[in-house]
């Protein structure tokens, strides 16, 4: 009895490496767990949740219509977490893809507006895609910078720079390039400003793919990839080993702010042909998920976005139908970050009952 | 001279809002779980507390309600979602052991998610715009001194005159900084933070401390949520002007080194801050870049504060970390 006492009920320990089946198993069951969970809110309405999920389903891919919708939502998501995927590799919490986004936005709308009549169609589009990628990696670079520098805390840092890059398209849209005034908006793009269709859907989306390729390749097969990898295990080997870690950091910025800057382009050019205060509209904060949920696997990321493209999209659609307050989109996306975060546990320690371990020791 | 003391006196009531964010952030960081739900929870507070006052007002009825019920009520339901979310929080990252940064954000997500999810319904099921009575909301800014004390010139405004939310957080503020340095359960629960190894050694039981600090510490962030939809926010439901001031909560943890007393002076500068620009009027400086006042003035903090980098100024040795015994 006595020795029963002393062992805990549950002992953990670290597991060496699960089966890669086993380790995809617990995550998909973990995102069904959430789904399941996130029926709660909506039975709080007092609706039956699998008519909900129907509802949301139908609502984001039952028509073509609501079909593009989707995937217009997912374009800004999956490039947005494309940027934010080195970062976290590296442990660099950068949540100011909202605020990289937007400077990148104002970089492009300053030649759609003032170089429209200057220059033909693709040199004009080229000029704005490349300024918004300077623009985005200038905004995203300064926390990089004091990051490294003086180990400033890049989350706040970040996180601050959104609400500055918002504030001056506030004052932009007020001021100095309001259309009409008195009407507080930039008025829409020359037509030559604005990215061509293909397949019905602004060419947003060939640009994020390609991205989705390359990032892959970035992250896995280059010497800067491998150094991102080892900073993020270890900032002391990495120290160790002679790498210039405040140099990747920056440098790591600075690609990620790029991405974030042409993921603003393609808002301003490709989806609403102006820009406003609300460009990123919580894209920089959405994109932390999808980044997680797809662990920073770039191809993963395609799906987990049109995932959460198809809650948002669908919610909306939910919230007209059955009077579902939208936000429950939110609410799922939180609960399925928890859910997947919390599923790690499962792969990485083991759990040993105390039965269990009574039964090995008189065996 | 008068801006200056109406500049004051109004920041009084934005700074109280911070200060329960910041004073609940600081007990979760002494513990070394770096939260960075507190927006999420602040929303869920200001949701929440809301719902339980109107709750309260709707169950016994327009007339018959009580004021100080009501502030309780408020308080509670709003500490309880608080706390739930801080339970919600340490048992992902301490009994889970996931990433405390991550989670974190994952909380503001959900958190402004429930928050506007549950002000949308509360909307929906009265059918227009949820709001106290007009003498319920007078008792949210119950001001808890007589009429000769506020009419003392410069003091009696800015001291004497401000609801009485903002006391309580002072008093909560001297309160915490007794328990961190004066009482052994403090000492023990800043062993956790800065170095939970020998805290462990020592016999304290870790995670205890920090599942309590983390689930108070969120129940008191949530109270500031409150606070702020119960006093400027006017008593109704707007999802948009809580954003962001869960995060000045956050960023002024830094600038109080951890110290509440801190809290009380950092709370009432940025409360100043945040509504300068409807005070100090500046002719020929557009006010949208003036609103980006307290922002900015975070990041210079945050930058002057990691390069002074002096001994006694720094976080929680062990801030951020996960705790396995068996890891060396």
């Amino acid at each position: 009895m006595e020795e029963a006492k002393k062992t805990p009920l549950i002992r953990l320990s670290k597991r060496d490496a699960m089966d890669p089946k086993k380790v995809w198993a617990i995550r998909i069951g973990s995102i069904l767990v959430a789904l399941i969970i996130g029926c709660i809110p909506i039975l709080i309405t007092g609706n039956n949740p699998f008519k909900a999920y129907v509802v949301i389903i139908k609502g984001s891919l039952g028509t073509s219509f609501y079909l593009k919708q989707t995937l217009k939502n997912a374009i800004p998501l999956l490039g947005c977490a494309l940027a934010i995927a080195p970062c976290f590799k590296m442990r660099f919490w950068n949540i100011g893809g909202e605020g990289q986004i937007t400077a990148g936005a104002i970089f492009a709308s300053f030649f759609a507006i003032n170089f429209a009549s200057k220059l033909p169609h693709v040199p004009l589009l080229l000029v704005m895609c490349l300024a918004a990628a300077i623009g985005g990696a200038l905004w995203a670079a300064i926390p990089g910078f004091f990051k490294a520098k003086y180990n400033t805390n890049e989350t706040l840092f970040t996180l601050m720079m959104n609400y500055i890059a918002i504030g001056i398209i506030s004052w932009l849209q007020g001021g100095p390039w309001e259309g009409r005034p008195g009407t507080q908006q930039i008025p829409l793009f020359d037509k030559k400003a604005v990215l061509p269709s293909v397949f019905g859907i602004h060419i947003g989306w060939i640009i994020v793919l390609a991205l989705v390729v390359l990032m892959h390749i970035y992250m896995n097969y280059t010497k800067q990839g491998y150094e991102i990898a080892v900073i993020g295990d270890s900032y002391n080997t990495a120290r160790y080993a002679g790498m210039n870690v405040g140099w990747v950091m920056v440098r790591t910025m600075l690609v990620s702010g790029a991405i974030c800057g042409i993921v603003g382009f393609i808002l301003v050019s490709g989806q609403n042909k102006t820009i406003t205060s609300n460009v990123a509209n919580g894209v920089g904060f959405t994109a932390i998920t999808v980044a997680w949920l797809g662990h920073l696997n770039a191809f993963a990321m395609i799906i987990i976005s049109m995932i959460l493209a198809i809650l948002t999209v669908g919610s909306s659609y939910l919230q007209q139908v059955l009077g579902v307050p939208s936000a429950i989109s939110e609410i799922v996306s939180g609960i399925l970050l928890f859910c997947m975060l919390g599923c790690e546990f499962f792969i990485n320690y083991q759990l040993t009952f105390r039965s269990k371990v009574k039964k090995e020791v008189k065996a | 001279m008068n801006t200056l003391i109406a500049l004051l006196a109004a920041a009084g009531s934005f700074g109280t809002v911070l200060m329960f964010g910041t004073l609940g952030e600081i007990l979760t960081e002494k513990s070394g779980s770096l939260n960075l739900g507190v927006e999420g929870i602040m929303y869920m507070g200001g949701a929440f507390g809301l719902a339980g006052a109107y709750a309260y007002e709707a169950a016994v009825g327009v007339g018959a309600s009580s004021g100080i019920v009501a502030i309780l009520c408020a308080i509670l339901s709003s500490f309880a979602v608080g706390a739930v979310a801080g339970l919600l929080f340490s048992f992902i990252t301490v009994t889970l052991r996931a990433n405390q940064n991550v989670t974190g954000l994952a909380l503001t997500i959900f958190g402004t998610g429930v928050a506007k999810f549950a002000g949308e319904y509360m909307r929906h099921i009265v059918g227009g715009f949820v709001t106290l009575s007009n003498p319920l909301k007078e008792a949210f800014s119950f001001v808890p001194f007589p009429s000769f004390l506020k009419n003392i010139p410069f003091i009696g405004p800015v001291l004497f005159s401000q609801p009485f939310f903002f006391y309580l957080a002072i008093i909560l503020a001297i309160a915490m900084h007794l328990f961190f340095q004066k009482t052994k359960t403090g000492l023990y629960l800043r062993a956790v933070g800065e170095s939970p190894v020998t805290a462990d050694a020592a016999g304290i039981n870790m995670t205890k401390y920090r599942y309590i600090a983390t689930i108070i510490g969120g129940g008191i962030s949530a109270v500031g949520g409150m606070v702020y939809v119960m006093t400027t926010g006017g008593c109704t439901w707007n999802e948009a002007s809580l954003g962001g001031i869960g995060w000045l909560a956050v960023a002024l943890v830094i600038f109080c080194m951890w110290r509440p007393l801190n809290a009380i002076w950092g709370a009432i500068l940025f409360g100043a801050l945040k509504i300068m620009y409807l005070r100090v009027l500046l002719p020929f400086f557009p006010t949208e870049l003036y609103k980006m006042l307290p922002y900015v003035v975070t990041l210079i903090v945050l930058v002057v504060t990691s390069m002074r980098n002096s001994r006694d100024k720094q976080p929680p040795a062990a801030l951020g970390l996960n705790y396995f015994r068996e890891d060396r």
